[in-house]
């Protein structure tokens, strides 16, 4: 089961980790993982188990182009991030980080705090009464990208970028 | 078919005729890479692709800019590793403490040029359209992998038109411009999508890039001004890069510059924007002008004609953080470093300060700053019960001398009645 942790609008990068908390201002990088959310909502870090879903408002990660904020919620094994619209480059980093990313508006039909199940490869949610959410299908590339467990994988793998012949 | 700017210049960098949606990968004419998200890129670069050197030695710039000069052993430590790496790699140009902002140092120094894609690991490197130039930004990864071959793909975008029409009236300027785009488009409006801004022919490149940064704020790919007007003259434009007629817009925004009153972003939302008229007597314990954003000579010296002959509110703080050495050279010669000191304020090292929060100028709880920056995010500056207010130099200026947010005109008019 994972856990429905809700946000809401226009989350921003100064959110998921202030500009303090970045690796380069740490004495001991992997510390990271301590910090998501960390002044937003300092319940998440501590709480949050491996699997667990951030289903949040429009416009999440708009802000700076700090790669370690999608980067903690990867160290806390986040399953999935659900919003009706991600920030362009907080979703190309965690698509290159390999974190699924799902196009979808869910603030008001799942609860925070909610246990639900999680199919990521059919992008299907189902409640525990039973409720079942299909979730737009994400395109080809950014699934083989998660498959790859992140963009540098995927290259290496591939020899090319996404869309490259 | 008639083409956007970006349009334009990626189907330059591709070597193929694209258009808005399509999926490309492009060659990257200079990657800017930083102190604050160096060590993760050289950690990618070398450790998980396995590439022993960088693909260019010359297009490629690093600068030390965000904690400038180093605010702890951590961070000494990781710029005394980064100056090593680009000797080893030998890369020619490193901009070290000092030096300044990374998106003005590069237009300074001629590194960013009309029609070129440039990248950085840094989302106000949308500052490159001041010039013409496709600048986005980009994370660790991404800049990793530019580092590593030269390339990168992404999807063409779309573009979003704002044209100003008219000029300024007295005391208002560039950052009123961009905030009261921001309040039509909003924070999304733009995401995935260009912003180009038409009808500025008329702004120096400083003012360029301030419109420029601000596109990031509401979700731009990039933010793109055409290389046209006095202040471009000295550019060298591609021949085929230029407005075209008839190039499909997402959205076309008008602005009536003569109509335009000073504006007020309120936190903690770039996008809420208000009227400065609107936003009623609000107490301000420190003014901090700096950043890519409004921190370059033309800001100071904008702010300094507020300031010239008069003093600081009691208990106010004014801090100046030039946005380049050149920047600071250039208030220095002319004599608007005097009269900001003068007035009572403080001039701190170029580069990028206080606007993520981690040294000089950290805000405490409970304080409220007028920043001339481009976020007033909760907690972007320290405390999150800290209120950050985003406005214009002079706006600026003026509210340092009275003590609370206020119309420039406020205080020249009355001192000339």
């Amino acid at each position: 089961m994972a856990r429905v942790w809700i946000f809401g609008n226009d989350v921003n990068t100064d959110q998921i980790v202030p500009g303090r908390y970045a690796p380069y201002m740490l004495k001991n990088e992997d510390d990271l993982r301590k910090y998501p959310f960390v002044e937003a909502r300092p319940d998440f870090a501590p709480n949050a188990q491996p699997g667990d879903l951030i289903v949040a408002g429009s416009n999440f990660g708009c802000g700076s182009s700090r790669e370690y904020a999608p980067l903690a919620l990867k160290m806390v094994q986040v399953g999935a991030i659900i919003s009706p619209l991600f920030a362009r480059i907080f979703f190309r980093n965690a698509l290159n980080l390999g974190i699924p990313c799902f196009t979808a508006d869910l603030t008001n039909t799942l609860q925070d705090g909610q246990q639900v199940e999680m199919d990521l490869e059919g992008g299907i949610i189902t409640t525990e009464d039973g409720m079942r959410i299909e979730l737009p299908a994400p395109p080809t590339f950014m699934r083989e990208v998660w498959r790859s467990g992140g963009i540098v994988n995927y290259y290496r793998t591939y020899g090319r970028f996404p869309g490259e012949q | 078919m008639a083409q956007t700017l970006s349009e334009q210049i990626l189907s330059h960098a591709a070597g193929h005729t694209v258009q808005a949606g399509d999926v490309v990968t492009v060659q990257v004419g200079l990657a800017m890479m930083h102190d604050s998200l160096s060590p993760s890129i050289i950690k990618v670069l070398h450790q998980e692709l396995g590439a022993e050197r960088v693909w260019s030695t010359e297009d490629i710039a690093v600068v030390i800019d965000h904690v400038a000069p180093a605010a702890n052993i951590q961070t000494a430590e990781a710029q005394t590793k980064l100056r090593r790496w680009v000797r080893e790699q030998d890369i020619t140009h490193l901009f070290d403490v000092g030096r300044g902002i990374s998106h003005q140092v590069l237009v300074e120094e001629g590194l960013a040029q009309p029609g070129m894609v440039v990248v950085g690991s840094d989302s106000h490197s949308t500052a490159y359209g001041c010039v013409g130039a496709f600048g986005t930004g980009m994370g660790t990864t991404d800049v990793a992998l530019v580092l590593a071959t030269g390339r990168t793909w992404m999807r063409v975008p779309e573009t979003v038109l704002v044209r100003a029409h008219g000029r300024f009236r007295p005391g208002v300027s560039a950052k009123d411009l961009a905030l009261r785009a921001a309040r039509i488009i909003r924070a999304e409006g733009a995401t995935y999508a260009a912003v180009e801004w038409h009808g500025v022919d008329f702004l120096s490149i400083g003012d360029r890039m301030t419109l420029a940064t601000l596109s990031i704020e509401v979700g731009g790919k990039a933010g793109i001004i055409p290389p046209t007007g006095e202040a471009a003259a000295g550019l060298n434009v591609p021949d085929w890069l230029g407005v075209q007629e008839g190039a499909t817009y997402k959205q076309i925004v008008d602005i009536d510059l003569e109509k335009l009153e000073p504006q007020v972003s309120v936190p903690h939302f770039v996008d809420n924007v208000a009227d400065l008229t609107e936003v009623g007597r609000v107490a301000v314990d420190v003014v901090y002008l700096g950043t890519c954003t409004n921190g370059r000579y033309e800001d100071m010296a904008a702010a300094a004609s507020v300031l010239k002959g008069r003093k600081l509110a009691k208990g106010m703080r004014m801090l100046v953080v030039p946005a380049s050495s050149e920047s600071l050279r250039l208030a220095s010669e002319d004599g608007t470093l005097n009269t900001l000191l003068e007035a009572g304020a403080t001039i701190g090292t170029p580069g990028c300060g206080a606007c993520i929060g981690r040294h000089m100028g950290v805000l405490a709880p409970d304080e409220v700053c007028v920043f001339t920056g481009n976020r007033n995010f909760r907690g972007r500056m320290g405390s999150p019960r800290a209120n950050i207010y985003l406005t214009s130099p002079e706006v600026a200026a003026a509210t340092a001398l009275t003590g609370y947010i206020t119309h420039p005109q406020d205080v020249l008019v009355a001192e000339e009645v």
